[in-house]
């Protein structure tokens, strides 16, 4: 592939910005951890600034900022024709960055210490929710340009099979329209008018129901680039093949289809919905592991394919002859690991029933860093590591630097996430600046404090080095390009169902309306009380 | 379409696992009656005082004519009042909660009393058995409320039913 193709540029300016604003983060990370263990003095002010500003980072700086650079990428490369729109395309990144930056200004100066889910009536300055605002719409021009390159590339290759990386790319791209317009609606027709003093009070139940549209799919969108490279990347780069294309297609359609109706698996405890609507997300929700176990069973199999591929014999020995050595290729394994383990917390969290023992503690902090700090972000260093070389035109300096980094990442989010979820059990709550409770009821909780402490240290020393080996270029230069994965039968043509999304964007807007179009009317059927803004 | 036969049993036997896990658990909620808040009760929490409920007069536990418990609380930054209950184990309670100001999280640590709370909502607890050991207990504040939300808590000693 020429150069000119290749999207370089755009691809390392947003994914730049995303890694060293996540290294900012993780130290802000560390500075949360020892204030919680109580080893440096508290001061609540910055503890609640740290966290707003560390989720806030981590959740929707990180994740926007590398979904939309690895997009660009994937999808130039796996359809071989250049980004159209480039302008469009670095609008969109001013307004992603710029958004960032403003937000930032006011979570680190002290003035919007209301967490990254900034529930109302709690209010931030005005300028917080601005900057939140832009970045959200940075995004959806960088939906655009997705969306739009395979419309333009089917136009020219009629009839043709769009390249699972770009068929995963774009279904991401319209899941995060239809996710962010939850969150979109709540700030712009509730918050922003309250924050600016327009209006005096604000319908909490609404504002927390559109809040819950969004955030159940958005760790779709943060989770799906993950799912692509184990798709699309990991099985040639261990040296073998994917089991089925088609199957992959269904999975990512499933988790786009089954992931948006299903917000109120986070209104379980939440008076003003229901009981029937909670269960009928909750079913929902439940299907939704369909997609994550199949991936889970295609995932490994691939890697078995390559084992065997590789000499491997027996029923386990085809697992040492995978190409480990990879970075991206152990990246996968880890990220397995914890999914598999967060994977069966999350159906505790998800269960009707149960999740009221966990709601709102520790354990919930303790579960999203697993699958999210975890299997998320480790996939998105294997990513990064597997197109550095073909983006910047120098080899890695180190594999073995960036093993040991991966490593440490896996060994640290374990050790920080496991002693949470104990922690919850014991009824610890989450965001907490420090746990000034009677001495009988924290007592127990000591030990899980400090392999806190040390879990966040090593996840730290991680997140520089990580940062570290994409800077310090210095191997040989590299003329390999990304490969992406040959099914064992690679698709000739599919129905249209599984090459576009005219029927599924149908199916989704008629499952939205089933799934919220009562419970939000409901505000308006009934008398409600507003409050006021109140400061935090 | 090329599904590997080995993948397609995999796919029903995911369905098949997703499906009992949806089967068990509106058993649960159905036959064991087994919901978490959902009452959709709408109140003004800027006048919670000027309720006959919610004022202070009427909050703590008051026991009602079949045996049972009706608890009432109010959630204001950064406290439960009252700060500190007292119940008898094994008695069923019927537990509710509103707030004067902003959310706040309602949590008894491995029981069944747990709610958010809402403002312009009551939120309605109902433990058909009540406590079931003794002891007392912290509640926790488990929501984000503002800048002492840790300082949040109040407790609940549960007694010996007969004493
Ligand atoms: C350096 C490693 C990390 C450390 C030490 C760390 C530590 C923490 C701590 C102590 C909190 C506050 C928890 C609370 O008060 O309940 C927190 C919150 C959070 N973390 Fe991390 N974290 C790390 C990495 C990550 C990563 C990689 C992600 C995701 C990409 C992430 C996402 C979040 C989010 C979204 C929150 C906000 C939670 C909330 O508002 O309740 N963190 N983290
Ligand atoms: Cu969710
Ligand atoms: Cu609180």
């Amino acid at each position: 592939m020429s150069d000119a193709t290749k999207p370089s540029g755009l691809a390392l300016a947003h994914m730049w910005i995303a890694f060293l604003l996540f290294a900012v983060a993780a130290l802000l990370g560390l500075y949360q951890v020892l204030e919680r263990a109580e080893l440096i003095p508290v001061w609540d002010l910055g503890y609640y600034s740290s966290v707003t500003s560390h989720g806030a980072i981590m959740g929707f700086v990180l994740t926007t900022l590398f979904i939309s650079g690895f997009g660009y990428y994937t999808a130039a490369t796996s359809l071989k024709m250049e980004v159209p729109m480039k302008g469009v395309a670095w609008l969109g990144w001013i307004l992603m960055v710029g958004g960032s930056v403003l937000a930032a200004v006011f979570m680190l100066t002290g003035q919007a210490a209301v967490l990254f889910t900034f529930y109302p009536p709690l209010t931030a300055h005005v300028g917080f929710y601005i900057g939140a605002t832009l970045l959200v719409v940075g995004s959806w021009l960088w939906v655009l340009v997705m969306i739009v390159m395979m419309g333009q590339w089917k136009k020219a290759n009629p009839g043709q099979v769009v390249p699972l990386a770009m068929f995963g790319t774009a279904i991401n791209a319209l899941l995060w329209f239809w996710t962010s317009l939850g969150v979109a609606i709540e700030v712009l027709t509730q918050i922003i008018p309250l924050a600016l003093g327009l209006v005096d009070t604000i319908d909490v139940g609404l504002a927390r129901t559109l809040f819950s549209w969004t955030l159940h799919p958005i760790v779709y969108f943060w989770l799906l680039p993950a799912y692509i490279t184990l798709y699309t990347i990991v099985p040639k780069a261990a040296g073998g093949r994917l089991i089925s294309d088609e199957m992959a297609r269904i999975a990512f359609i499933m988790l786009v289809v089954f992931g948006l109706p299903i917000g109120f698996h986070h209104l379980y405890m939440d008076p003003f919905q229901a009981e029937g609507w909670k269960i009928l997300h909750m079913v929902g929700t439940m299907l939704v592991a369909i997609p994550t176990m199949i991936t889970g069973f295609t995932v490994i199999g691939s890697l078995e394919i390559a084992g065997r591929l590789r000499g491997g014999k027996g029923l386990f020995g085809w697992i040492s002859k995978v190409d480990w050595s990879q970075p991206v290729v152990l990246a996968a394994g880890f990220a397995m690991l914890m999914l598999t383990i967060g994977g069966f917390g999350g159906l505790i969290n998800a269960s009707y029933s149960l999740n009221v023992v966990v709601h709102n503690t520790q354990w919930v902090t303790g579960h999203f860093h697993l699958i999210f700090g975890g299997t998320v972000v480790i996939m998105y260093m294997g990513a990064a590591y597997y197109i550095w070389p073909s983006v910047t035109g120098k080899e890695l300096a180190s594999l073995g630097r960036a093993r040991t980094q991966l490593w440490l990442w896996f060994i640290g989010m374990c050790t920080l996430t496991l002693p949470w979820h104990a922690l919850g059990l014991q009824g610890q709550p989450r965001r907490t600046a420090f746990s000034p409770y009677a001495t009988e009821f924290v007592q127990s909780w000591w030990t899980a404090e400090y392999l806190m402490v040390l879990g966040g240290a090593i996840l730290v020393l991680s997140a520089v080095l990580f940062v570290f080996n994409l800077a310090i270029g210095g191997g040989p230069a590299a003329s390999r390009e990304v490969e992406y994965a040959e099914a064992v039968h690679q698709p000739v043509s599919l129905p249209n169902s599984l090459n576009g999304f005219t029927l599924w964007n149908w199916i989704i807007a008629i499952s939205m309306i089933v799934a919220f179009g009562y419970p939000v009317a409901q505000f308006w059927m009934m008398p409600t009380y507003d409050p006021v803004m109140w400061g935090f | 379409m090329h599904v590997d036969p080995l993948e397609k049993t995999w796919v029903w036997l995911a369905s098949a696992i997703a499906v009992t896990f949806v089967v068990v658990l509106i058993w649960a909620a159905v036959a064991r009656g087994i919901h978490p808040p959902s009452n959709v009760e709408t109140i003004d929490s800027a006048s919670l005082h000027l309720s006959e409920e919610f004022a202070e007069d009427n909050l703590g536990v008051h026991r009602q004519p079949d045996g049972s418990l009706k608890v009432v609380m109010v959630a204001t930054r950064y406290g439960f009042y009252p700060q500190h209950i007292e119940v008898p184990a094994n008695t069923p309670i019927n537990f509710r909660i509103a707030t004067t100001d902003v959310l706040h999280g309602f949590h008894v640590e491995g029981t069944n009393l747990a709610t958010m709370v809402i403002p312009g909502f009551i939120s309605e607890v109902n433990l058909a058995e009540g406590f079931k050991t003794t002891g007392t207990k912290p509640m926790f504040c488990n929501e984000y409320c503002g800048l002492g939300h840790h300082y949040m808590w109040s407790r609940v000693t549960i007694t010996d039913k007969a004493s």
